[in-house]
């Protein structure tokens, strides 16, 4: 890997992995992109996130559905764990607690194949230094 | 189409779930089943105003609904499109309707600065952070100078997150200004206090600030080594903080000539075995050279005489995960959020017997009410809050009349209480509090170095005295010996841990002093907590005799005929509670 050589650097290569994100989040093909985000602190691992986690990455494969998977850290909630994120292609992102595996089979069956909530959302409520 | 309905345990007592259902029911009714779904959601946070009902997608945001409205919401909103002004809610400031959650004071209790990228990024990729403006902190320093990065720092109004609330921009200027061939950065996280969990989600969450931070601060006081102290049992913590000082060095954003500046700095980490004691700044550096985990006398403070004796710095998580935001956004960004005198925003790990148990963060100034009845959603089982204890062993209890004190570290201290590292366990009316104060110094003896003799021998003899008072053996000249004790600890401890370990008998004798009277004067528990002072009665009339009871005493202390009253033998009864367990007749009670 090349190393970051000054602030300039830095910024460039922010703007190009901001840009990859982008992308990713708003999608080059927008019907197959899909974003899970599982929160792996220590709290969700005890509550099972790691299984829930293989879970969303065998069975995305599985039912072709085209879909990043990756971790995270606490979302602060702690009383529902697990928790994941899901975010569909232009949606804006919903967070989902108490999943386990066979919460997570509904929600790749509803929420993810077709757009329809399910119980248990989490809504989100804090504010981000993003919006000050 | 969605509606929301809040199924928080606040709501759902309030008949959320009748809610759903009649909703349903109407949307049936008018045949639009299919095109408008009706879901049940975690707890919005506004538990006050529940049960809450929010449409989507125009984020309309209803309060206090009742089942009786469902019917008004679906012929309104959803088959003619108006909103039910009614329902939204009302701004208390300008009195209008809000009907956006967006727009809601509310949702600006909690503002995350230290956890922004906690749930948000994978903290095993450095690429996440740096399209966050991660390490860009780092490039600002460089080019305005240490003196200027230094004077933000002040201006911020920073104070140590660890709990001593020393001012950071000051703590860094005097270490600038020793010379020295080597100078040292340090990280505490040697998170230690009981139900704290605050900084190990920051390291999980988010190693890379505090990463960032650090070669902030060794630039500034012309430290080239970095260390952290972190306890052996965060395995994960200590994992990713790896994975991420790993990466750092692949990028060159920790080496040699960072970003081009000239600029080395390195760092690796340390682990401690679990000690207390250990998260005193002096003790942490002994434990790091290899001595004993012990305090010493301050001064010589760590900026003058620290690791290796060399000039250090030592600053908390928390407090690091703070910096490379207040160098991006500015000092003054950052001291327009909070109290006077307390500046910006604190972590609190929430626990106990609190709805929405979890890691929040709110800025100083919040009040605790908000904390535990809106973001906390409340006490568990629908109880009656009793007190909430925040500065873990060194903190007090706060009860219900600090409930509207703005949280910063001056009002808590004035309270009797600290702002700790931000553990704030809930309590409710079940709570013994002679016997939390049991508790804390239980884990005071235990964590005691046992280098000064008040802290070694005089948390013991207040372990014992309290140990008396919850066995019914205590005086009313115990009570004045508690806190004669109390005080002389706190005078002539040497380090922190013992000159506040007498602070939770403090504020429990101060705030639930009734309670130590009954313990003494009436031997009795009010709280019905201290086994000794419990005892398991028959009720002679409601007792029918069918020895269930007997049968199930595990050292037979129950005695009596077939189908006549039983009766305890209490010198033989353990107190296990299995015959109240057995007993179908409610004829058993504790008393």
């Amino acid at each position: 890997m090349a190393k970051v050589k000054s602030l300039a650097d830095l910024k460039k290569m922010k703007e190009q992995l901001q840009s990859k994100v982008d992308l990713r989040e708003k999608g080059e093909d927008p019907e197959s992109r899909v974003q899970v985000k599982v929160a792996m602190a220590t709290c969700g691992i005890a509550s099972g996130a790691k299984t829930v986690m293989d879970y969303f990455l065998e069975e995305l494969d599985k039912r072709s559905i085209d879909a990043v998977v990756t971790q995270t850290g606490c979302m602060g909630y702690c009383y529902a764990e697990p928790t994941i994120e899901v975010k569909l292609p232009g949606q804006e992102p919903v967070v989902i607690g108490y999943v386990d595996v066979k919460k997570a089979d509904e929600i790749i069956e509803k929420y993810i194949k077709n757009g329809e909530l399910v119980d248990g959302i989490i809504p989100m409520n804090y504010n981000t230094i993003d919006n000050q | 189409m969605h509606m929301l309905v809040c199924g928080g345990t606040g709501c759902r007592a309030s008949a959320s779930d009748a809610i759903v259902e009649t909703l349903k029911s109407e949307l049936a009714a008018k045949g639009m089943e299919n095109e408008v779904q009706v879901i049940m959601t975690g707890c919005f946070g506004f538990c006050e105003k529940g049960p809450i009902v929010k449409v989507l997608p125009d984020n309309t945001f209803y309060t206090q609904v009742t089942p009786a409205d469902s019917a008004e919401i679906v012929a309104e909103h959803i088959v003619k499109g108006r909103k039910v002004n009614r329902l939204l809610y009302t701004d208390p400031e300008n009195k209008q309707h809000i009907s956006d959650s967006k727009h809601m004071g509310f949702y600006k209790k909690q503002l995350r600065i230290a956890l922004r990228n906690c749930g948000v990024i994978n903290p095993e990729n450095i690429d996440e952070y740096i399209a966050r403006d991660g390490y860009q902190a780092i490039g600002k320093v460089f080019e305005m100078g240490a003196q200027a990065a230094i004077e933000q720092m002040k201006k911020s109004g920073l104070r140590g997150r660890g709990g001593g609330g020393f001012p950071t921009g000051l703590k860094w200027e005097i270490a600038s200004k020793n010379h020295a061939d080597q100078k040292y950065v340090v990280c505490n996280a040697d998170e230690g206090d009981p139900g704290a969990f605050m900084d190990r989600s920051i390291l999980e969450g988010d190693p890379h600030s505090v990463i960032e931070a650090m070669t902030i601060n060794g630039f500034c006081i012309g430290a080239t080594k970095g260390l952290v102290y972190i306890r052996a049992e965060y395995p994960l913590a200590i994992k990713r903080l790896q994975i991420a000082i790993d990466q750092a060095r692949e990028y060159g954003l920790l080496g040699k000539d960072i970003l081009g500046s000239g600029f080395d700095f390195d760092m690796e980490l340390r682990y401690g075995a679990g000690a207390f004691v250990c998260g005193e700044e002096t003790a942490l550096i002994h434990s790091m050279e290899g001595e004993r985990g012990e305090p010493t006398v301050k001064p010589p403070f760590p900026a003058e005489s620290g690791y290796l004796g060399k000039p250090t710095n030592v600053n908390n998580v928390e407090t690091f995960a703070n910096i490379p935001v207040i160098i991006l956004k500015g000092a003054e960004w950052f001291s327009a959020i909070g109290s006077e005198k307390s500046k910006g925003t604190k972590v609190f790990a929430l626990a106990g017997k609190i709805n929405n148990v979890g890691l929040i963060e709110v800025p100083m100034g919040t009040t605790l009410r908000e904390v535990i009845y809106e973001i906390g959603g409340g006490i568990k089982n629908g109880k009656k809050f009793k007190a909430v204890q925040t500065g873990g062993p060194s903190g007090g209890c706060l009860t219900e009349k600090h409930l509207d004190t703005p949280i910063d570290y001056d009002n808590l201290l004035a309270a009797g209480s600290m702002m700790g590292s931000g553990g704030m366990i809930v309590m409710d009316e079940d709570d013994c509090m002679v016997s939390v104060a049991k508790f804390y110094l239980d884990f005071t003896v235990e964590e005691s170095c046992g280098k000064c003799s008040p802290c070694r021998i005089g948390n013991k003899r207040l372990f014992e005295l309290l140990e008396r008072i919850t066995k019914g053996e205590g005086t009313m000249e115990d009570l004045d010996r508690l806190r004669n004790l109390s005080e002389v600890i706190k005078d002539s401890s040497l380090c922190g841990l013992g000159q506040t370990s007498p602070n939770p008998v403090l504020s429990t004798l101060d705030n639930f002093y009734d309670e130590y009277i009954a313990h003494v004067t009436e031997r009795k528990c009010p709280a019905g907590q201290c086994k000794s002072l419990m005892q398991y009665v028959v009720d002679q009339e409601a007792c029918v005799g069918c020895t269930a009871c007997a049968r199930n005493c595990p050292v037979n202390a129950i005695a009596g005929d077939r189908k006549k009253p039983h009766v305890i033998d209490t010198s033989i009864c353990i107190k296990c509670g299995a015959c109240i367990e057995k007993c179908k007749f409610n004829a058993i009670s504790i008393q």
